[in-house]
């Protein structure tokens, strides 16, 4: 996938500095337990030692995690937790009774500090993130071997109004006329797309290419090329698909019909062509992508379309 | 109908769940007459193989009666009595035109969970976790079958349902471990567990010409029915070292062949078991390799290694060095049981093979789940579990 540049450098620069302090914090609390213990009012017992050499392994692997992906929200919001999880020791030990209680509530109160940091940064990286991906121009690239003829291969891809039967996000595909077709797209919240693609190139056995019209909301390009695969291995497939969805709610939902992985989206939908064409028909699973327990379905409808497909 | 289903590590219930329906037009609806429970789902009942949920209905060891089929489906008729294979498979792919079946590439529906895992996706099976493909097993009174033009076989009306029920995984498997060594006259082949599977693999190995096998486990009742039924020579791995047995019994020639037909649960006693069993628990190893290990080392340098058990992720202290260094060969897969029906059906008619002197306790399927725990701790001088559905 391709970015335009919208980074918050803020953000970037805190992560760093907060991924240095968790691996200096985490050696102080694996190095020096004891000392850290009484330095934050706890008994330096060997229980209070223990947990404090975890949490210091816990700080090392985010700090760690962090520099080497510091534009990476999930890190940041894993030191988050590991805040929450401080607060909630020094909590408890404000309740035993050896404990002095003025140093660790002064601790609390530190921890309380950078977790406000830790929240910051992790919701402007965040933010960054989600920008990235409504901004995205998608190009993806899959390739599949199928163990028929290239002629027969060519023929199924060239009616573009077989789409729906395998790819996962198409309603419809309703050919107007030699070379223009209208495609009808599931958007979230059974919202819908459309827009008019147009042939631009159809080389028998060797290659098909589409692109949506001048002027259309989405605009979206696909090119399949065909070879023969070597010792009669059936044909290779080779898929190139371009969207540049534009700004707002159209766009978040062209970004949401290719999710956080549009190569799997593509794999999954060339595997689908893979079985039609070899075995002839889309295997239904009882439980698609677990989103149900492997037992029949009263409702068949809701297999098909956890599945993705029409049959 | 009635299922029994997998709701949690270490709990099995029979559920009412809906009756399965055709889906696909290459389906088939089997009435389910018999059922088993095979090792391997014992390692679902323990939670070692990721991705299931509650109230997934188990099972991959079923046969029964054809009730019900797609519109594809034109080998089969309504009334015929068929076993079914536990790999799905369409039979078209370039993996089952090698007759590669547990490799189709056509059957798993969650392939991608697989390759996460694994790289590439394996074929689906039943009743065998969602990135095996979320299918309902056959511990059931119905169960649905894919692409049924191509799995199951029909059986003669001469042969009882215990003759013929484990064509559908564990006799095909125990053969396929044997015809992996690629038996050469005067070979010793070496065997570690003595569950269904490895019982099947001495029988195997002896039919495809094996000079010697001999068994190893460590339950004395498990060693005298492959003594006794199977006609193995035996060794306790508790009482002895099973390396210098072996070693002693070979006349230092070492197995030239060695099957593991234990897996990812092994047990080793002292401070190798431990290791493994402490890793296994805190989630740095996935598998417990131990037979696998003990298998290698003792294999004869140029021999072949041949892995029946089921492995599911990651070992660990995996002994490398000696398969370099010694030329050792190893083989695996799950069973493309479908290559195997028709000549270990035409084994068995022969009266060649009878696969039912494994069978120790016969039960209802509303009992499955006492006979999980029976199965799974060993009680009673459990072996094989039949299920009458």
């Amino acid at each position: 996938m391709q970015f335009h540049d919208s980074r918050d450098r803020g953000a970037d620069q805190l992560a760093l500095g907060l991924g240095w302090f968790s691996i200096a914090l985490g050696v102080a609390e694996v190095a020096a337990a004891r000392g850290l213990a009484r330095v934050i009012g706890i008994p330096a017992d060997e229980k209070n030692t223990a947990i404090l050499q975890a949490m210091g392994v816990r700080e090392i692997s985010s700090g760690l995690a962090i520099l080497a992906q510091p534009r990476d929200a999930k890190w940041v919001w894993s030191r988050v937790g590991g805040d929450l999880i401080d607060i909630a020791f020094l909590t408890s030990a404000l309740r035993a009774e050896d404990a002095d209680r003025d140093r660790v509530a002064g601790a609390a109160a530190a921890v309380l500090g950078v977790t406000a940091l830790d929240v910051l940064c992790a919701r402007r990286l965040s933010r960054t993130g989600d920008a990235e991906r409504r901004s995205c121009s998608t190009h993806v690239q899959q390739a599949v071997t199928i163990a028929r003829p290239i002629e027969e291969v060519y023929g199924f891809w060239s009616a573009f109004e077989n789409f729906p039967r395998f790819m996962g996000h198409l309603e419809s595909v309703k050919r107007l006329d030699e070379r223009r077709s209208r495609w009808r797209a599931k958007g979230p919240g059974g919202t819908r797309f459309e827009w008019e693609a147009e042939l631009i190139e159809a080389v028998e056995n060797e290659r098909i290419a589409w692109r949506s019209v001048e002027g259309s909301d989405v605009r979206t390009s696909g090119a399949v090329r065909f070879h023969r695969a070597p010792g009669a291995r059936g044909t290779e497939v080779r898929v190139d698909l371009h969207y540049s969805p534009p700004g707002g709610a159209l766009g978040r939902g062209i970004a949401w019909l290719f999710g956080e992985e549009p190569e799997q989206q593509v794999r999954d939908d060339l595997r689908r062509l893979k079985q039609i064409l070899e075995a002839g028909e889309v295997l239904l699973s009882d439980g698609p992508a677990m989103w149900r327990p492997a037992q029949p379905a009263e409702d068949l409808e809701q297999i098909r379309t956890l599945t993705g497909v029409q049959q | 109908m009635k299922a029994n289903c997998w709701m949690g590590k270490g709990l099995v219930q029979i559920q009412d769940v809906p009756d399965p329906r055709i889906l696909n037009a290459r389906d088939a609806i089997v009435r389910v007459t018999k059922t088993a429970i095979c090792g391997s789902d014992l390692h679902l009942y323990k939670g070692f193989i990721p991705s299931m949920r509650r109230g997934d209905v188990l099972g991959h060891e079923f046969m029964g009666e054809v009730v019900e089929l797609g519109s594809g489906v034109k080998n089969l008729a309504v009334g015929d009595r068929v076993v079914v294979p536990f790999p799905i498979a369409c039979g078209h792919c370039s993996q089952c035109e090698r007759e590669l079946y547990s490799l189709c590439e056509n059957s798993n529906p969650n392939a991608w969970m697989a390759e996460k895992l694994w790289g590439y996706s394996p074929c689906g099976i039943f009743g065998y976790s969602h990135m095996l493909g979320g299918f309902a097993g056959g511990q059931a009174e119905y169960v649905r079958v894919p692409f049924a033009d191509v799995g199951p076989i029909k059986v003669p009306d001469n042969l009882s349902d215990e003759q013929v029920l484990f064509l559908s995984d564990i006799l095909p498997t125990g053969y396929m471990a044997a015809e992996a060594c690629g038996i050469q006259p005067g070979d010793i082949v070496a065997v570690w567990g003595c569950g269904p599977v490895g019982q099947f693999a001495i029988k195997s190995a002896y039919l495809l010409g094996a000079e010697r096998v001999i068994a190893i486990d460590r339950f004395p009742y498990r060693l005298r029915i492959a003594r006794e039924r199977a006609g193995a020579e035996t060794l306790n791995y508790e009482e002895v070292d099973v390396h210098e047995a072996l070693k002693e019994l070979t006349a230092g020639r070492a197995p030239d062949c060695c099957i593991d037909a234990v897996g990812m649960e092994g047990h080793a006693p002292g401070i190798a078991g431990a290791y493994d069993r402490v890793k296994q628990a805190m989630m740095l190893e996935t598998d417990r390799p131990v037979a696998l290990r003990e298998a290698i080392l003792a294999c004869r340098s140029g021999g072949t290694i041949s892995v029946a058990g089921v492995y599911g992720g990651f070992v660990d202290k995996f002994p490398m060095g000696a398969i370099v260094n010694r030329s050792l060969t190893i083989k695996s897969g799950q069973t493309h049981v479908h290559r195997y029906m028709r000549p270990l059906l035409n084994r068995i008619e022969r009266g060649e093979i009878d696969p039912t002197f494994v069978i120790t306790h016969r039960r209802r399927l509303h009992d499955a789940p006492e006979a999980f725990e029976v199965f799974n701790t060993k009680q009673d001088e459990c072996l094989k579990v039949v299920l009458t559905a």
